[in-house]
This record gives structure tokens, sequence and C-alpha cells, in this order.
């Protein structure tokens, strides 16, 4: 051999990769939001753009702020915080002051996760801390709700959204209720396919329920969401609505109204499967979902609030470490495990 | 249930790596030529290293015993060639540590010719002689973790052997060492599973194959005489499919208990290569002085299967094998998945080595290590149900007691959940540094 040897690599085994990196998972999710995000473009207009800016710009300025130098670059390209950002805007109603979007980014990713230890070391999904956040200081603003496509056309803005910091924000324009108000408050019942389209009022990202649906249905085909999860989120809200129902068909929503209403299909697909926050285990998915579920409903139907998907995906959140702890699998050649 | 599930010939969990043997299957096995210098590690199995019975200067025939066992975990050391012994001494082995070695130098003027000793009467050797004879003969697991053959055979009393297990499933991407044994030599591979079958007293033989290999299963199959109770068994292609644990699993639907050994279920397990051996020590007379190495990847001139004698240096394979290809970036030992990379070309093949594979960038990029993101993919591939993410930062706190309470001590370290890894943690090594330290932890205790 006349050359010099190469330089070789010793890495430990095993040599070879599946292929699928974590910063690719997190862009399909990215992929998988924009047929909804296009949607809230088209329902919301500029208005929507402008939330979703503010609050991705929130969340990544929270990231560069506090990541340590070296690992600065790193934790912007992974595209996380990205994520929330957008994911947090898809929760956010249209007519939203623009800094309070702003706001909610930035607590997200510092209180939801940089705190933790960053990446993977969170307990609550960092989106939906930033909402539960917002919904606390702001409850007003954050249930003023608006009719798609502002008068005026696509080009108008919603007047809230220019509200000045602390200044008392103005809540005008043609405000209206979500379906899950309406039916609440109301006793009024939006109809199904209404709510399948999305042309009905309530946060940026929850009103197209059939492009959430097909997001999701390409999550699943890249194996980047455990299918149990949504799965068992769906049939637990549409089994307990179906039981509610024969009680008082009334006054109950119905499972398909109760699937295609609030923000049930963004979480149950995009939030409820973060995979940091969620139980690692198989037998711990099915039971986090079913939590999800029951909870939900619980909130919606005997609770104070319209809606309850967030509240819902933070509590079992918390429940996640002891669910993993007591949901861990056969080892093979050994007995049932205890603990 | 156990019916429909027997049917299926599977076990649960596990990879599906691309299997990457287009390169060398259909080569036919070769014999590298003999070289000047070979090193033959006394510790080449697992166990106590062997003892060397060799002087510097002695002059040793090809087959004569160099070294005897160390001790009952320990087999004998033949030189592999004709020549005379240089050094004995500390080398530098495929680990990157020092250990002793005994170095030959081939006598540039003898033939090197295969002698064919005479063949051993193993059917009038009891059991204890017969045992003692592979151990001699330096016989190991040949699929690459080298455990001595003999210690496999020594069944206490009270428990019965039924099947006899041949692991043709080479599940280990790249390599065709087994299966070009199969196709080239199945009359030897029947030979030695009969030898082995009678001295256990089994009732049967079966030979598992992944289905990837249809050639080998066809050829065994033409070749099992009608009396002769044995089976091929397909199995599906699936990473760890040659773990032994898993194969018995695929074929027996049993699950060998934690802790246990396969013949805890009435089964011996034992790789082809492994079968060839005591068939050529049996009837030929030939000790393990060479084995079948698979030479490929995208960094080597031209892929082959060769016979090389052990002792060799990898450098003298690969340059036999047309040199390394501009732009290798990794040399392995064995296996891709669980194979062991080499910082230098001069070490010596192994008893256990049954590839040299080069690496190059396409391969080697994309190990970059992010968070866990505890996506579960590692919990879906680990085929002992361990919860590995969950093991790898145990690990990482340095919480190692900890991890016994999640099975630490059942992993096997195939490499599926490392495989399955978005995050690219290396969650084998993790594991690997936790066993280590609680087991040098042990030590001054006793």
């Amino acid at each position: 051999m006349k050359n010099r040897d190469p330089d070789l690599l010793l890495f430990h085994a095993p040599l070879l990769r599946q292929g699928m990196t974590t910063p690719r998972a997190m862009r399909d999710v990215l992929y998988a939001l924009l047929p909804a995000t296009a949607a809230s473009l088209w329902f919301f207009g500029v208005s929507a753009v402008l939330i979703l800016v503010a609050c991705i710009a929130g969340a990544v300025l929270a990231e560069w702020l506090f990541a340590n130098r070296a690992a600065r670059s790193e934790s912007l390209r992974d595209a996380s915080g990205l994520l929330t950002g957008l994911l947090l805007g898809l929760t956010l109603p249209p007519g939203l002051p623009l800094w309070m979007a702003f706001l909610g980014g930035f607590v997200g990713i510092s209180l939801g996760k940089v705190i933790w230890g960053g990446l993977g070391h969170n307990l609550f999904n960092p989106a939906l801390l930033g909402r539960a956040f917002l919904l606390a200081t702001f409850p007003i603003a954050m249930t003023t709700w608006v009719t798609p496509t502002p008068d005026g056309g696509f080009l108008n803005i919603y007047p809230g959204n220019l509200a000045l910091p602390f200044m008392q924000a103005q809540i005008d324009g043609v405000s209206s209720a979500t379906p899950l108000g309406m039916l609440k408050f109301d006793q009024q019942v939006t109809e199904l396919t209404q709510l399948a389209f999305g042309n009905v009022s309530g946060s940026l990202g929850e009103t197209s329920g059939l492009l959430l649906l097909l997001g999701g249905i390409y999550l699943f085909l890249r194996r980047d969401l455990d299918w149990r999860i949504p799965v068992s989120i769906l049939v637990t809200v549409m089994v307990f609505s179906a039981c509610l129902g024969l009680f008082d068909a009334e006054r109950f929503p119905t499972p398909l109204f109760s699937v295609f209403s609030g923000g049930l299909l963004l979480g149950a697909f995009y939030m409820a499967t973060d995979p940091v926050t969620s139980p690692v285990t198989p037998k711990g998915a099915w039971i986090f979902g079913i939590g999800v579920g029951v909870l939900v409903i619980l909130i919606r139907v005997f609770g104070g609030l319209p809606e309850g998907v967030m509240y819902a995906i933070l509590l079992m959140n918390a429940a996640t470490p002891l669910i993993d702890r007591y949901t861990q699998p056969r080892v093979f050649g050994r007995g049932a495990e205890s603990g | 249930m156990k019916a429909i599930r027997r049917l299926r010939r599977n076990f649960e969990h596990g990879v599906h790596p691309a299997h990457h043997k287009q390169q060398t299957e259909n080569l036919p096995i070769q014999r590298v030529p003999f070289v000047k210098d070979y090193v033959m590690p006394l510790g080449q199995h697992i166990g106590v290293p062997a003892k060397a019975v060799v002087a510097v200067g002695e002059r040793v025939q090809r087959g004569q015993l160099i070294a005897e066992p160390g001790g009952f975990v320990s087999t004998g050391l033949h030189s592999p060639v004709t020549g005379t012994v240089r050094e004995i001494g500390d080398f530098r082995g495929a680990d990157g540590r020092f250990a002793p070695a005994i170095a030959i130098e081939a006598d540039a003027f003898a033939t090197q010719q295969v002698d064919a000793g005479p063949a051993v009467d193993w059917e009038s050797l009891s059991l204890e002689k017969f045992i003692e004879a592979v151990q001699m003969a330096g016989i190991v697991g040949m699929g690459g973790a080298a455990f001595p053959a003999h210690v496999k055979l020594s069944v206490p009393d009270g428990v019965k052997i039924r099947h006899l297990l041949i692991n043709g499933a080479e599940c280990e991407p790249f390599l065709t060492t087994d299966h070009r044994l199969m196709v080239e030599r199945p009359e030897a591979v029947l030979e030695g599973a009969e030898i082995m079958r009678q001295k256990l007293g089994a009732e049967e033989t079966v030979i598992g194959i992944e289905a990837n290999k249809p050639d080998a299963i066809k050829t065994i199959r033409k070749h099992i005489q009608p009396n002769q109770p044995v089976r091929v068994v397909p199995l599906k292609v699936k990473y760890p499919q040659g773990a032994e644990k898993m194969m018995i699993k695929s074929v027996f639907d049993k699950e060998v208990p934690a802790g246990q050994l396969p013949r805890d279920v009435e089964v011996n397990v034992n790789n082809v290569g492994t079968i060839v051996a005591v068939a050529d020590y049996f009837l030929r007379g030939m000790p393990l002085i060479e084995r079948v190495v698979t030479v490929a990847g995208p960094g080597v001139t031209y892929p082959a299967n060769l016979i090389v004698p052990l002792g060799t240096p990898v450098r003298e394979v690969v340059r036999f094998c047309g040199g390394l290809k501009p732009g290798t970036r990794e040399i392995i030992m064995g296996g891709p998945m669980m194979g062991r990379p080499i910082a230098s070309l001069d070490v010596p093949i192994l008893k256990g080595c049954s590839g040299v594979l080069v690496f190059t960038e396409q391969q080697t990029a994309g190990r970059k290590e992010y968070p866990c993101i505890s996506c579960g993919r590692c919990l879906e591939a680990c085929p002992y149900f361990l919860n590995p993410s969950r093991l790898a930062r145990l690990s990482k706190s340095r919480m190692f007691d900890e991890m016994k309470a999640y099975h630490v001590y059942d992993c096997v370290e195939c490499g599926c959940c490392t495989f399955a890894c978005p995050s690219n943690i290396p969650i084998v090594q993790l594991i690997r540094t936790a066993k280590d330290d609680l087991a040098n932890r042990k030590e001054p205790e006793e």
C-alpha cells in the first residue's frame, strides 16, 4: 500500500442507521401543518399571518436568547422552536393583539422548554403552556372570537391585532362565539359540514377539521407519530359523547360534533402526540389518550369552559412520568412486571 | 392462536436494515494467498486465554497445536501456517489493546498445502472425550461471539437436549459467509450437524435460514438424506433473527427465560460456520486454523468471500481485494450491527471475525447526536422489550444501579435501539458503559 492509511473513525456499533433524524421528524410535523395553516390564511387573511409570525418570532427569540453560545445555532436548526411557535399561533384567536401572541411564544419556549433543560426534558407541551399563560393573563382577549374573513376582504386586519401593549385592547369588530361556545351558552348546534370545512369562528388552526386530519394521516404514514394517541383520544371522545347522548340527546353534543369542534383534532394529532411530553411505552400511550379524551369531554360538558383540550393535554402531560413508570413492557423471557 | 403464531415463524419487534448482501452473495469462496507474518492472539475466544506451548525459534507445522486451553472456558490454538515462531509477546488487537499473542513467520518454501489429517473416530468417543476433542480443536462460535463450542456441549446431568438448531440466519447486513458455506458445502453442514446431533442425543436437527437466501435453503434441502431427521425452516428477514433466543422463539415459539440458556428449553444452537468446523475436524482432521470472511462495503475495490488463515493481518486481506478506495472512513471487523471498527489495518483476523467491511463517507455521515425526545422508536425496536431510552438516560446520569431495575443485564447489545434512534444516541455504548462499571465495581468486594 503506497498511500498512507486513511484516518479511521471509531464509533461504537451499530454502525448503520435507519435514516430518520429528529430534525427531520420536526420538519415533517411542519409540513403536515401546512394545509391547515393555509386554511387559516384563507379564513382569517393577513391577521393570521401576523399572529403566526409574532408567535414564531417570540418562540425563536427565546430559543436564541437562552441557548448557550455553543448550542445556539443547533437549537435553532432542529426546528423545534419554529414548530412550537406555529402550534401556539394556531391555537390563538385571530383577533388577538400581536404583542400578546409574541409574548405567548416567548413564554412558551422559555418557561415551557428552556427552563427544563431544553429539547427533550420538558414536562409540558411548550405551545400549550404558552397558551395557558395567555389565557390566565389575558382572559378577555383570549376568548374574543371573530367571524372568518373580515369585512372588507382578505387584506383587512382585525382591529384587535394592533392594540398596543398594556393599553386596553379594543374589543370590538365583529365578534362571534365558537361552535362550542354556542352549544354551551346558547344551546345552538353548528352544522357538521361547516365544522369539517372550517367556515366557523374559532382559533386559527382549529377551524378546518378535514385538513388537520389530512396532516395527521401524513404523519402516520411517515411514522412520525404514535398512532395510539390520536386513535385513543378520538375513540374515547366519541364513545363518551355517545354515552352522554343516551341520557339527553338534546343537551349533549353528538360524537361527530365533539370530534370536529374546537381544538380536538389539532390537539389529538399535533400536541398530544408530542413525543417529549407523552408516554414512551405503548400501553402508556393508550392510557394517556384515554385520559385526554375523558378530560376533554368532562371539561367541555361539566366544566366552566366551553373548550378543554388544552387543559386535558396539560394534565395528562403531568401524569406522563407516572404512566411511563407503571407501564414498562414485559421483558422477553420474564413474567409479568410489577412497578 | 398458538398455531397461527407458529405459522408466522417470527419473534416480535426487531428492525429491518437494508441487507446489502448483493455485493458478495453470488461470489464463490476463494482462498487468500499465504503471506509472511501471522499473529495469533491467545485470547481470541470468550473466556480464559490459551497457554502457549511453543518457544520462540521453534518450527511449527500448519495445524500444529501452539497453545493449549488455559481453563475450562478456553480452547486450543493451532498454527495457521508452516513456519517459525518469531515472537511471543504483546500485540495490538482489534479492540486496540495489547494482548499476548504468538507471532509466526511463514516458511517461504513450505507448500502450505491443506493437509488433511487423519479423521477422528468420533462415533466411538465417549461424550467427555468428544467434548475435550472439540476444545482441543479450538472450535468456537463462528457467528461473531467466539464462545467456546465445547462449553455449550457440556450439558449438566438431567438436562435433555431435544433439538439441535443450526443458525443459518446471517441477519447482519453485508455478511455472506454462512450463506456461501451452505451453498458450497451443504454436505459439510449436514455432516457436522449429524455428528453434533448424535453426540448430544437430540431428536432432530433444525436449520433456520432467513428467506432471503433461497439458494441456500434449496441446496441444503436437496442434500438431506431420506432417513436424516433434519428439517430446514425458512425465517422472516428481520434483524436480529440470528440472535439465538430470537431464533428459538421464531422456530419453536418458546421464550428462553431471562438469565437462562437455550438448553433450559431443550435446544442447542450452533452457527453454520461452527458446524462446518466440527465436520472438518472430525472427518478431515483439520483443527480451526482458517475461516470464511466476507470482505465488502462500498470502500473495498473487489468485494469477496475468502478463506483466510487465522492471524492474517487485515492489511493483507484488504490488499488481496484490490485495496481501499479513496474516501474510506471506517473499517469494521464483523457485521455492521454488532461488529467493531478497527483503528489500524495491522490487526489479525480472528476466529470470531466473520467480515471486514469498509465504509465510506456515505455510511458514516449523519451520526450527529440530538437530545432524546422520547419518541419510543427504541422500545418498538428492542426484541427484548426493554426500555432503551430510559436505560440511556440513566446511564448518562451515571445511575448505573438504577439500571438493574430496568433489566440492563438482559440486553444482548444487538443494536436495534441505536439503529432506530432518530437522535443518534449511542444507546448500546451507554448500556455497555453501565455494564462495565457495574462489573468493575464488584471485583474489589469479592
